[in-house]
């Protein structure tokens, strides 16, 4: 039988892949895909909660649904800095992007 | 007992196609992978009875985002690209900190307890849905497709840079 805790480790083991390749990663292109991974996970968790503990009410579909509509705006915004600045440098490698002075 | 089997398949999709998108050296085939990981996670939800949000997976994640990551890649790609995806300094520190957090959240997973519900979900997901966005949820909606069209705008006036005519 399949019960919530499996849904939520599931989850938890893509949101640390996610946060691996977030965090381990020199292009941003790369960065990017982590940080999908985590949403996704993240949508995971939504659904899986309101599945088993109010399956009545679709409160956390429509949580899921705004999340997705949040990271394709994420994404679109990422690709198109990361473009920008690669017309500029000639480099996504994050490691490079560091002209903020402090 | 076959709904254990279809979701221990599609964990192992899911789980394994992600592993090698981080791991894989060449970042096409990362692009690849983290469409098979989308198409699992649409599986996922099919499994959790949440059909429209499965339909909406694959239509937004598998559909577009990926091959949104795949002219991000090929637009912005310069050297070899076997090699086009490596690692940075801090892979060890990364990993550790990853798996850290996966021990924390298992634990803090396996202490909690939750009041489940015997209820079954409902046939028609998506009128339900509908009717919540259409009431409770009416200004978030507004706002996300407010949000989007700044998103779009926003995304072709950096890519494309701003001619300046003064």
């Amino acid at each position: 039988m399949i019960t919530l805790e499996h849904y939520l480790l599931l989850a938890a083991a893509l949101f640390s892949i996610g946060l691996f390749g977030a965090v381990a990663k020199k292009n941003a292109v790369a960065v990017l895909m982590g940080i999908e991974l985590m949403l996704n996970s993240v949508n995971i968790n939504l659904v899986a909660f309101n599945r088993f503990l109010m399956p009545s009410q679709l409160v956390g579909h429509v949580f899921a649904v705004f999340v997705i509509v949040v990271a394709a705006a994420e994404v679109a915004i990422g690709l198109a800095i990361v473009i920008s600045i690669y017309r500029d440098k000639f480099s996504t490698e994050v490691d490079n992007l560091d002209w903020l002075k402090w | 007992m076959s709904q254990a089997i279809v979701f221990g398949v599609l964990a192992a999709i899911v789980l394994g196609f992600g592993l090698a998108m981080v791991l894989s050296k060449n970042l096409v085939h990362s692009a690849i992978y983290m469409a098979v990981t989308f198409i699992g996670v649409a599986g996922i939800y099919l499994n959790l009875s949440a059909g429209f949000l499965a339909a909406m997976q694959i239509l937004v994640y598998v559909g577009a985002i990926s091959v949104l990551m795949v002219f991000g890649v090929m637009l912005t790609r310069r050297g070899d690209i076997a090699a086009s995806n490596i690692f940075n300094r801090y892979k060890l520190t990364g990993g550790l900190m990853a798996l850290a957090l996966f021990v924390i959240l298992g634990r803090l997973i396996f202490t909690s307890s939750w009041n489940l519900s015997s209820f079954a979900v409902p046939e028609d997901t998506v009128s339900l849905i509908a009717d919540l966005m259409m009431t409770d949820f009416v200004i978030p909606f507004e706002t996300a497709a407010l949000l989007l069209l700044v998103a779009l705008v926003g995304a072709i006036m950096v890519a494309k840079g701003v001619k300046n005519t003064r």
